[in-house]
């Protein structure tokens, strides 16, 4: 069966161990983590974690389940596909010698990201978006030389009804 | 009102109406010990933390009770994890408390600390370390909640020793609120609607029942559904007594060491109505060849079990008793017509199968280990209460005891706990302290928790050890006989203590058996016995279990005798 990559997007009490019970469920059943992110809500009681993770129509099917009946976990939705709204943050280091600094700042400029960072030899570049703008971002500075990268894993809303 | 954590943890513990503790003192839990001294609560001091878990298990298995067990931090803990794993993949409802270093050590590799709560994480319903004396009734009260509740299993509730000794005022928990944890009990009538159809065009429709519909007391409604519908019945390891083992309906044990009928009716049954079971794969064998020919019914109360490991036509999440309650209402009308032909065909079939494939084994002038337990089934009238150990013990208790009442059997399933069956008997024998109860052993096994016949002596539990002594860890043997061309790579103990002096040693009778006309003797005298006993049984050494589906293969494929 077809590998498809799942968002998975939890609302859970946000007490200690809680985000142990979930990474050891993954790890313990053999399921894969691509990202994973983590955060309180406006309820300081309930935090709210996305993972992204590879797997075929029936996994899937098994982590909404067994994440469904950890008694931490309240509320999970699988957030694949267009009904839900998806970013991701990354900050990306790029070597930034003299001949390629306006280079760059125009494709900071046309991606409509920040540079938070400069140096003699670098350009650390604050973006955010889908993950189709940071594959492309990326296409285009990879040449310059991406010297660290960091990423956030993408976090997602169910879009809202009009 | 003034309590201490401690006095606070007993009175939430007599709310519970826990009337017993399986364990085992030491520092962290001392201001415990002094506490529940103090109340009506029987303490059952065994020899071993693992004991204290099994006992706990035998206890809750039998009574349909939670099990409680108390033992000190580290190394009382650590030992507690088998327990633990054997009762959670059998889903048996246990409190554990364990006693934790005091919050302020936590982390400080303090003497005697261990992260039991991370230990424990993958093998328990659900764990808590408590961190403030306020948080502890309710905590408690959550823990027994969770453990009795949907798909019961044990909940672990970690307690430093500053928790259980600092005064609070006390203020009464208020009831069990989780939001998270609501386990959905009622089926959807809809899906049983499909059911009553699939069942009225069924020709040969078969019942599989496992240990949620003993868990949750169906063992009434299988049996009612099993005759309106005229299925036959057969259960996995965990779901023996769930149907009368004397039913005309009932084919024995399905799976590695299933009988033939019950194995060759789940390949020809074209419905399969299954109940509270899982689909292990010592149930199912090669599980692309498994009952090819059927629809499938599952009703569990734990979706993560539906579609785990089978495609199922209909699933249905629900509380088995609830669900066959309300499936027996509505097959109350079911017109065969012209299918009762059908159905009578299948009947005769599996009766068939049953008389030219029986459950059987060759008597010699030495002791077979399925005669011990057919004459022991024959002189308990079937109605003891069976513990076993683990390995071919363990299958022919379950091959040649007919269980005609559910948790009248008590073995682990899932995870095959060696040691499970003493202190699972010495639990069992004290919540039923007017039932005979047996605990059907290896000699390999017992040895594992021996220790317990001292809990035994002391508490008077008058328990019945029969040893199918074949001087092997026998299970594994016949694996090495039949797929490792007989190299018997250390499964023979050459040295086995002298299990009627050990008996006599720990203040238990000791007898033995070495030829066939000695086991009925030794068994009245055993049984009889107002003590506790080990009767050790000299058996043939090399026998095997069958039939038997090698590990992988289709269950249509089965050595026979
Ligand atoms: C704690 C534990 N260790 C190892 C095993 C693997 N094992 C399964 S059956 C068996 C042999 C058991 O020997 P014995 O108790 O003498 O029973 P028999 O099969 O001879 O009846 C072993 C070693 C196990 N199930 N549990
Ligand atoms: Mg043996």
């Amino acid at each position: 069966m077809e590998e498809q990559k799942h968002i998975f997007s939890m609302l859970v009490d946000n007490v200690p161990g809680v985000l142990s019970r979930i990474v050891g469920l993954f790890s313990g059943r053999g399921f894969n983590i691509d990202s994973l992110c983590v955060a309180e809500t406006t309820d300081p009681a309930v935090s709210r974690i996305t993972i992204v993770s590879k797997a075929d129509a029936p996994i899937v099917e098994q982590i909404e389940k067994q994440l469904n009946k950890l008694v931490n976990v309240r509320k999970i939705r699988d957030l694949t596909g267009p009904s839900s709204v998806k970013r991701e943050m990354a900050l990306i280091c790029v070597q930034a010698k003299a001949k390629h600094r306006a280079e760059i700042l125009r494709i900071v400029d046309i991606f409509r990201c920040k540079v938070v960072d400069v140096g003699l030899e670098h350009y650390t570049i604050e973006v955010t978006g889908d993950e189709g703008k940071l594959k492309a971002l990326l296409k285009l500075l990879k040449p310059m030389g991406i010297k660290k990268i960091a990423r956030t894993g993408p976090i997602a809303l169910f879009r809202e009804p009009n | 009102m003034k309590l201490t954590g401690a006095q606070i943890l007993l009175k939430t513990l007599a709310e519970e109406k826990v009337d017993t503790i399986f364990g085992y003192p030491g520092g962290a839990v001392i201001d415990i010990y002094d506490e529940l001294e103090k109340t009506d609560i029987r303490h059952v001091l065994v020899r071993h933390e693992q004991g204290a878990v099994h006992a706990a298990d035998g206890y809750a298995r039998v009574s349909g009770r939670v099990g409680v067990c108390l033992v000190t931090s580290g190394p009382g803990a650590t030992n507690t994890v088998t327990g633990i794993a054997s009762a959670y993949m059998d889903s048996i409802p246990l409190v554990v408390i364990t006693g934790q270093v005091p919050t302020h050590l936590i982390g400080n590799d303090a003497f005697q600390e261990v992260d039991i709560v991370g230990i424990t994480r993958p093998c328990t319903k659900h764990n808590y370390l408590v961190t403030r004396t306020e948080d502890l009734a309710h905590v408690i009260k959550e823990a027994f909640h969770i453990a009795r509740s949907g798909r019961p299993g044990p909940v672990l509730v970690d307690i430093p020793k500053d928790v259980a000794n600092t005064t609070i005022e006390y203020k009464p928990p208020g009831p069990v609120n989780l939001r998270s944890y609501r386990p959905n009990y009622s089926p959807n009538m809809k899906q049983l609607q499909k059911v009553v159809k699939l069942i009225r065009k069924a020709r040969r429709p078969l019942l599989f029942v496992g240990g949620g519909a003993i868990l949750s007391k169906a063992s009434p409604e299988v049996t009612e559904l099993a005759h309106k519908i005229q299925a036959p019945v057969t259960a996995t390891l965990m779901g023996l007594g769930a149907f009368p083992g004397t039913d005309p309906l009932w084919l024995g044990m399905i799976g590695m060491h299933g009988t033939y009928r019950a194995n060759m009716a789940v390949d020809a049954c074209d419905l399969m109505i299954s109940v509270g079971v899982r689909f292990d794969d010592r149930v199912t064998g090669r599980i692309d060849t498994f009952a090819p020919r059927a629809k499938i019914v599952h009703i569990d109360i734990d979706p993560t079990s539906i579609r785990k490991n089978v495609q199922v036509a209909i699933p249905i999440v629900g509380d088995c008793r609830l669900t066959l309650n309300s499936l027996n209402q509505l097959v109350d009308e079911i017109d065969l017509g012209d299918l009762s032909s059908a159905r009578k065909d299948w009947l005769s079939q599996i009766d068939t199968w049953k008389k030219t494939t029986p459950l059987a084994y060759k008597q010699t002038d030495v002791i077979k280990p399925q005669f011990v337990v057919e004459k022991l089934f024959e002189l308990t009238g079937g109605d003891a209460i069976i513990t076993t150990e683990v390995g071919q013990n363990q299958m022919w208790a379950a091959q040649f005891y007919h269980f005609n009442r559910p948790n009248r059997f008590v073995t682990s399933g899932g995870l095959g706990t060696m040691g499970f069956g003493l202190p699972a008997a010495i639990g069992a024998q004290i919540a039923c302290p007017d039932d005979v109860v047996v605990d059907i052993a290896g000699d390999g096994s017992i040895q594992m928790n021996i220790q317990e016949m001292a809990t035994a002596v002391q508490q008077k539990a008058p328990i019945k050890v029969v040893i199918l002594n074949n001087s092997y860890l026998g299970m594994v043997r016949q694996w090495q006989e039949l797929f490792y061309d007989k190299r018997y790579a250390s499964t023979c103990m050459d040295c086995t203590p002298d299990f009627v002096k050990l008996a006599e040693a720990y203040g238990a009778l000791g007898l033995r058996a070495t030829k066939p006309d000695e086991v009925e003797a030794v068994l009245r005298k055993g049984l009889e016995a107002p003590t506790a006993v080990i009767m050790d049984f000299v058996v043939a050494k090399e026998e095997c279990v069958y039939p038997m589906v090698p590990a992988g293969a289709p269950i249509t494929e089965m050595l026979l005798v």
